[in-house]
């Protein structure tokens, strides 16, 4: 079974499944960080916008990746473009809620003591929110980056390809080798984003917060 | 191959209604209530059987710490894969397509969180109130069961409440293994190039995922009677 396997990943199509799915998810990630962060930090002083942000972002966490891969069909037909967008979508609510919540949590105290040394709004907003916040704006990142590698296999629905091809191309020759190429692949690959955006996550904790966890017994 | 997607771009430049109402009146009890009901049934027995896996190992790794570790590992690891690939595995491994594998994955997916939860309930009862009960004469059973576990639930109803809102979007997909349920909307309309049948599974879905969010909100913040005292 294992050299079957194998052959599914020697077949020439398998580097270009990998691609699609690699590409899809980055961009969308991407895309989903470049909206989900400004508008985070745009809010990040009104108790009205906190509150918009976490509940779009709570309804986006209900609305199924399936339904809004299969929504985004009717309006904007089939295909990579489509699934970039349905993604994109799909990776903003956690990033926007642990963004907004993360920069909300930072003690008062800390904001206030940084005004009265003459810190700049923007100042403030870089040199105390933004690195007080990091770990947490980044599990939200982490949270949409292994969701995004998951919801682009459901990409194969809507004909925009990746590693779901071959999962469905499995099922339809009733081929168990191809299900467990495919469904190896993706979980690998959810995996290593996983362990990848947690280091990460580690890397960018300002060493004083990482003090400050270590003296909690975190 | 013939790609229904292909057909479906061809149809949308024909430009069809987008909602076809007379297709939801004539199809609603054929189609769009068995669809609720079989989700319905689908989430609803994975995370009864995911609750009964959880509490107790929740309790187990609470109680012996070095448990923790590997189960949290083992449980995020299966949390990872993503539902396609679950049912994949699952089908490749000789369980026949249907609601079984889906129900499998669904119990998979939640295990993770509600242990979790569970972990962080029974943590965040404060030592005293152990110690007041064990002065008072309680055994340890009788702790885990009277003072504990009722002092945890609003944590573990918090995880039920993620729980159950990813099962419900996930168990949309499990119809394409025939697991049934509104995913078979959705399936069927992308299928038949037919938006309506998409629209509908897609909304109704959601809407079952925030009425369980809301109804399981509610039982949360009744069961922390301490919270609304101190809001009042």
């Amino acid at each position: 079974m294992i050299s079957k396997i194998l052959e599914v990943y020697a077949r020439p199509d398998f580097p270009t499944l990998l691609r699609e799915h690699i590409v899809l998810s980055a961009t969308a990630l991407l895309i989903a960080i470049v909206i989900a962060l400004p508008v985070a930090v745009l809010i990040r002083n009104t108790r009205l916008g906190a509150a918009i942000a976490i509940n779009i972002g709570n309804i986006g966490r209900a609305v199924p990746s399936l339904a809004i891969l299969a929504l985004a069909l009717p309006l904007f037909g089939i295909g990579f473009w489509t699934a970039l967008v349905a993604l994109a979508a799909l990776a903003i609510p956690p990033i926007l809620i642990n963004a907004s919540t993360g920069l909300r949590e930072v003690d008062r105290g800390i904001i206030d003591a940084a005004r009265g040394m003459g810190l700049s709004g923007s100042q403030i907003l870089t040199g105390i929110q933004l690195p007080i916040a990091a770990p947490v704006i980044f599990a939200g990142i982490r949270t949409s980056a292994v969701q995004t590698v998951a919801s682009a296999t459901l990409a194969t629905f809507i004909g925009a390809g990746g590693l779901g091809d071959l999962i469905v191309e499995g099922f339809q020759r009733r081929g168990p080798e191809i299900l467990l190429a495919g469904a190896f692949s993706v979980a690998l690959l959810a995996i290593i984003t996983e362990i990848g955006f947690g280091l990460l996550e580690r890397a960018f904790t300002p060493k004083g917060l990482k003090i400050a966890q270590k003296r909690r017994g975190k | 191959m013939s790609n229904p997607a292909l057909l479906y771009l061809q149809d949308l430049t024909g430009g069809s209604e987008l909602i076809d109402w007379e297709w939801l009146r004539e199809n609603f009890w054929e189609d769009i209530v068995p669809a609720v009901q079989g989700h319905i049934f689908l989430s609803f027995i994975s995370i009864a059987i995911a609750l009964a896996i959880s509490l107790p190992m929740g309790v187990l790794s609470a109680r012996y710490r070095k448990v923790y570790p590997p189960v949290t590992f083992i449980t995020g690891v299966l949390y990872s894969v993503p539902s396609l690939a679950m049912f994949a595995i699952l089908v490749a491994a000789g369980i026949s397509i249907g609601p079984t594998p889906v129900i499998i994955a669904l119990v998979a997916y939640s295990l993770l969180i509600l242990i979790r939860n569970t972990v962080a309930g029974l943590d965040a009862v404060p030592p005293e109130t152990i110690d007041a009960a064990r002065g008072m004469g309680l055994t340890d059973r009788q702790i885990l069961f009277r003072v504990e576990l009722p002092l945890a639930l609003p944590i573990i109803v918090a995880g039920i409440r993620i729980a159950i809102v990813t099962i419900i979007g996930i168990a949309t997909i499990g119809a394409y293994i025939n697991g049934g349920g509104l995913g078979k909307l959705i399936f069927d309309g992308i299928n038949r190039q037919f938006p309506t049948m998409i629209i509908a599974g897609a909304v109704l879905a959601t809407a079952l995922a925030i009425v369980a969010d809301l109804l399981l909100l509610a039982l949360e913040r009744y069961l922390r009677p301490w919270a609304r005292a101190r809001k009042a």
